[in-house]
């Protein structure tokens, strides 16, 4: 379309296409109901125009036509419905090894770190072609990730994670807005999303970063005294972490819930929620003491703990030091 | 166009003065008012709903922290609080029976002892409210919920910012709870005012029936409320 | 079509019949309450316009250069809680309503007179206390009020607001009490509910959802006033709360809501296409138990507004079905309106010109209700200009149209006086055109995914802002201009005929204004709702009910 009078925006996601074609399935429906609605009111309001001595002859209604035409929309609106399901479910479910970025938004900026160690403000480089997977968080008040170009949005809640993934189709910049009302700067808390080219991604990525997220999480992890109860050898006062990610878990009081980074976060912040079996509830807070910023390190650590690594499971003594300046510790707010 | 109606004796024949001008017959208002105040209580069910349930929610995910909160609450006058309403019941229902069969000094008698039944569970409100003070449970700069245990686990202390939670909604709930027995203390003042007056009758006494039902209301909710906030994993 | 002879001396009617302010102001006739309440509105409804206006002309260049971002934040706020707390809400319940419900239903008055001017009496409270906080400094949380931004951020007088609002709500709620108890008890002999207008059933489904609902945003204020005052941490995650749990207890009414908006209006196009078709309504039955349904179904659905709010796939999977559910009744009456035209005689009077309007707005507002229902499009148009597009169709283009229509319809009655027909053709083809100019636009603006609540944007969203704030001009012209007729007809307008439109039902055979008690005696209904047939074949009313 027009460059500065665009009628529909760019797609650039996987989903984008399946959004695009229930969307435009709307617009046909919609407008022929319009078009039957229309025309019969405009065709009566003129056919039976006032005319005089000529009176109006009263119909009573119709069961037959008031069931068929609510069994029909009723049938319609399931279509509709089902599609739209399908879209959302299949757009709300990452795959598995999706590349994953943490975010965190506080008024009125993103901060994003990508597992590999990056960090981005306001701006998020993706390659084509690959499945990114973002953990996302916010400091303060509810902020809303949304990529028109993708199709996507997804609140970003403070005390919680919420997960947004794509799989980005064409290379460009596109436009990153915030949706959910935030305050002051709410409009002004937009950014971009760069798709690259794998070879130029690549580029890009090894132009500099502070290490893998990971690996800063192994610093914090050693500095707050993780490692003291939470030993590899199982033999500490606390669970051994080793491949506990993404696996069921069972608690004190009975109930099983699985491993997420959701949990990681509830565990470290309030770790007098979801006591494990067979363990005592001694577990400080670390509430106040650790930024989002590193509690995504953490997370990012956990769950790097377990993933086989040729010639063994990986643990913290066989990790590879980090490249470049220290990271990851610092306080960032 | 006023018509308030004045105390008076019934006619034979004549219109009953208390009879409002756009209703038919005594009938219909009568119907129109009681029907009119159950619609009320609906709303007000409506009203509490929102709290109760997130109370519920909140207590279905801390429920450990409550019960360390919940035990810090004094049942036994939680308990004498549930009788004396219970009591205001039977006294508001003895007070409507006395208006049925003109008795009007067991009416006046029995007003009178709702009301003192009301005031008597405020006074008793008022005690738990200062206790909550002194203790330091009360949502603000001043609270403090450090070392208490969680009742059937030794040795894992409550979270206090959920406990907080607990006495935030304990206030709320029950501050509500208490502002309208004040309402309902205001409206059987006026009731008393009116049966002193000579204004109710076997034929017409409205208002009593319907400030009774307001009344056994306020009951009621504090009878739900009574068990969720005071009884949560108690033991013997 | 006022063919009906005119007195020549003015007779008494509820307006001469006592004047002075305090005759006004201590009023218990639910017709002088009606009019109170319309001039309340309206003042209102102009401050929420203003605010509108405001923003419309920040919006027309992608800059923010007409006002500060947090003065933006405030119009938009405000401009929301104005229209929907004190206009949209009350308006044609607290008008049209008031004044028809007990003439509808064979009455003198509602079922609690005193308890219908203390209804108004909060509004003005609740009215007073909103201007007090807009005019110190405002409240900038949006409408929906979400937490933590509104318990623990913002810097506005977001207390005011929260307990005006409240006050307001208790208002609906006596409006509500009193609606169902008059239609239960105090209908006259013979009004069986069969027989009722529409309007009553519209109305009658409208309470329901006042009553149930209302109480719970009253106390989910509650909660955000206590937390902000006392720090408490109900909503805040930082203290344990949790802010989707705000959400869910805002939404629950706030979804109803937005039935009490549209319910009465479809009750006042449906008398009107019944009379200007001079036809009984297509399906009666069903219309009547589609309004029930709408209610009913209304509570049902109220978190399709957080699909994308981190509530779990398969709540959203089940909001969204049932979301569809509550599109089935409005499609249902959209049809039988059109139905009604069938074989009918019609005439373009402005009523029926409003209803027009009102059918082509709602069925495409409602059409797009579809779309946001649908999760794969919500996700994407969520917060956007997409949703904004969709409620102004059906809030303005569905709600205020049938609130017009309604006016000039019954103001006959009302005021004893004509309006200026041609006028008032001309203002609802300038409201017709004009709406669509402003919103059209929006929904390309949202599926181009620009956000709401924004007051800078991307420069290629600029064309289309430029077209929508000159329709908006255009459909400012289209409001201003009934209020300056009306107002000239009150006192050089035409002596109206009791019953200028011929049309069926109980309010339309009594005085045009009507005396304080409606009728000099009770009315016996005998007949059928819409007996048009009847009328126009001369057929005389079997109850003398006209003095």
């Amino acid at each position: 379309m027009f460059d500065n009078f665009p009628l529909w925006p760019q797609r650039a996601s996987s989903t984008a296409g399946n959004v695009d074609a229930l969307f435009i399935f709307l617009i046909i429906v919609s407008g022929l109901m319009t078009l039957l609605v229309f025309s019969a009111i405009i065709y009566f309001a003129a056919r039976y125009r006032h005319r005089k001595g000529v009176l109006a002859e009263q119909v009573e209604g119709s069961i037959p036509l008031e069931l068929t035409w609510t069994i029909i929309p009723l049938g319609v609106f399931m279509v509709i419905f089902a599609w739209g399901a399908v879209v959302y479910f299949k757009s709300r479910t990452p795959p598995r090894d999706a590349a994953e970025v943490y975010v965190v938004a506080k008024q009125w900026m993103w901060k994003l770190e990508h597992a590999e160690g990056q960090r981005e403000i306001n701006e998020l480089h993706v390659p084509v072609g690959r499945d990114v997977k973002l953990i996302m968080t916010s400091q303060d008040v509810i902020h809303s990730f949304f990529v028109p170009a993708f199709r996507m949005k997804q609140d970003v809640l403070p005390g919680r994670y919420t997960v947004l993934w794509f799989r980005a189709t064409n290379p460009g910049t596109y436009h990153l807005f915030c949706a959910q009302y935030c305050g002051t700067q709410h409009s002004g808390m937009i950014g971009n999303i760069v798709v690259m080219e794998p070879a130029q991604y690549e580029a890009w990525m090894s132009g500099g970063s502070n290490g893998p997220l990971s690996a800063g999480g192994e610093k914090i992890f050693a500095e707050l005294g993780c490692a003291t109860c939470h030993r590899m050898d199982s033999q500490g006062r606390g669970p051994n972490l080793q491949g506990v990610f993404g696996k069921p878990v069972q608690l004190e009081d009975g109930r099983m819930v699985t491993a997420d980074e959701n949990y990681i976060r509830e565990s470290i912040l309030d770790p007098g929620a979801k006591v494990v079996k067979g363990f005592k509830p001694v577990m400080p807070t670390f509430q106040g003491l650790v930024s989002e910023e590193q509690v995504n390190a953490l997370v990012a650590y956990v769950k790097s703990l377990g993933i086989p690594v040729p010639g063994g499971v990986k643990t913290s003594e066989s990790m590879p030091a980090p490249q470049g300046a220290p990271g990851g510790g610092s306080q960032v707010q | 166009m006023s018509d308030s109606p004045t105390a008076v004796q019934t006619h034979e024949g004549l219109h009953n003065p208390a009879l409002l001008h756009h209703f038919a017959t005594e009938e219909q208002q009568r119907d129109a008012s009681n029907f009119g105040m159950w619609i009320f209580l609906g709303t007000e069910v409506m009203f509490f709903g929102g709290l109760f349930c997130a109370y519920l929610i909140y207590r279905g995910w801390y429920f450990g922290d409550f019960a360390a909160a919940s035990k810090s609450i004094n049942a036994a006058l939680g308990a004498t609080n549930t009788a004396v309403l219970i009591c205001s019941s039977l006294t508001v229902v003895l007070a409507i029976w006395a208006a049925q069969t003109a008795r009007r000094a067991l009416m006046i008698a029995m007003l009178i002892l709702t009301m003192i039944f009301g005031l008597g569970f405020l006074g008793i409100k008022g005690i738990e409210y200062h206790d909550k003070f002194v203790e330091h449970h009360v949502p603000g700069p001043s609270f403090s919920f450090e070392h208490e245990e969680i009742p059937g686990h030794p040795g894992q202390y409550a979270n206090p910012r959920h406990a907080q939670i607990f006495f935030a909604l304990y206030f709320i709930m029950t501050g509500l709870h208490a502002l309208h027995m004040i309402v309902g203390l205001g409206i059987f003042t006026w009731l008393l005012i009116m049966a002193w007056r000579g204004y109710f009758t076997p034929h017409y006494h409205t208002p009593l029936e319907i400030g009774g039902l307001y009344w056994h209301f306020v009951d009621i909710i504090w009878i739900y409320l009574f068990p969720l906030l005071y009884l949560i994993d108690r033991h013997p | 079509m006022a063919t009906a002879t005119v007195p020549a001396v003015e007779r008494e009617n509820y307006l001469n019949k006592e004047y002075g302010v305090g005759s006004w102001l201590l009023t218990t006739d639910h017709k002088r309450i009606a009019l109170l309440y319309l001039i309340s509105i309206t003042f209102f409804f102009f401050i929420g316009g203003f605010f509108a206006l405001l923003i419309r002309l920040e919006l027309l260049t992608p800059a923010g250069d007409l006002v500060q971002a947090d003065t933006y934040n405030k119009l938009f706020t405000m401009h929301g809680q104005v229209m929907v707390f004190f206009f949209l809400i009350p308006s044609i319940p607290a008008v049209l309503g008031n004044f028809l419900v007990p003439m509808m239903v064979g009455a003198k008055d509602l079922a609690f007179p005193r308890i219908n001017l203390l209804s108004w009496y909060l509004y003005i409270i609740a009215g007073i206390m909103m201007l007090h906080c807009m005019l110190t400094g405002g409240v900038d949380t949006g409408w929906t009020f979400y937490t933590p931004f509104s318990t623990a951020f913002s810097n506005t007088k977001v207390i005011e607001a929260g307990l005006a609002i409240f006050v307001a709500g208790f208002s609906s709620i006596l409006t509500g009490l009193n609606f169902v108890v008059t239609i239960h008890r105090m209908r006259a002999p013979g009004m069986t509910w069969s027989r009722l207008p529409l309007f009553i059933w519209a109305h009658y489904a409208t309470s329901i959802i006042q009553i149930l609902g209302t109480p719970v945003i009253a106390i989910t204020l509650v909660l955000v006033v206590a937390e902000r005052a006392l720090h408490l941490g109900i909503f805040d995650p930082k203290l344990g709360g949790d802010p989707l749990l705000f959400q869910h207890l805002f939404w629950f009414y706030s979804h109803p809501a937005v039935y009490i908006m549209i319910l009465p209006s479809m009750g006042v196009v449906t008398e009107i296409i019944a009379c200007f078709s001079r036809k009984r309504i297509f399906g009666y039955t069903f219309v009547a138990l589609s309004s029930i349904a709408i209610a009913v179904f209304g509570f049902l659905v109220w978190a399709h507004h957080m699909f994308v709010a981190g509530i779990s796939v398969y709540a959203a999977l089940i909001f969204s079905m049932l979301s569809y559910s509550v599109a089935v009744p409005s499609a249902v009456k959209v049809f039988n309106w059109t139905a009604t035209l069938y074989k009918g005689s019609i005439h373009y009077d402005a009523p029926m010109l409003y209803a027009f309007g009102f059918l082509g707005l709602f069925t495409m507002g409602g059409l797009t209700g579809l779309f946001l229902s649908a999760l794969g499009i919500d996700m994407h148009v969520h917060d956007t200009y997409f949703v904004i597009a969709h409620f102004h169709y059906i809030m303005v283009g569905g709600a205020l149209m049938g609130y017009l229509g309604g006016l000039h319809f019954w103001w006959p009655k009302i005021s004893g006086k004509l309006y200026p027909e041609g006028w008032a053709r001309l203002s609802a083809l300038i409201v017709f055109l004009g709406f669509n100019l402003t919103f059209f636009p929006q929904f390309i603006l949202g599926y181009l995914g620009m956000p709401r609540r924004y007051y800078q944007y991307p420069p290629e969203f600029q064309v289309l802002n430029v077209l929508s704030t000159a329709g908006a001009t255009v459909l400012g012209i289209g409001y201003l201009l009934p209020m300056i007729y009306f107002l000239w007809s009150m006192r050089y307008g035409k002596p109206a005929p009791d019953n200028p439109w011929k049309a069926a039902g109980l309010e339309w055979q009594t005085q045009s204004p009507p005396t304080t008690f409606n009728f000099p005696e009770e009315p016996v209904v005998t007949w059928e709702a819409y007996n048009y047939d009847e009328i126009d074949r001369g057929h005389k009313e079997e109850v003398n009910v006209v003095g």
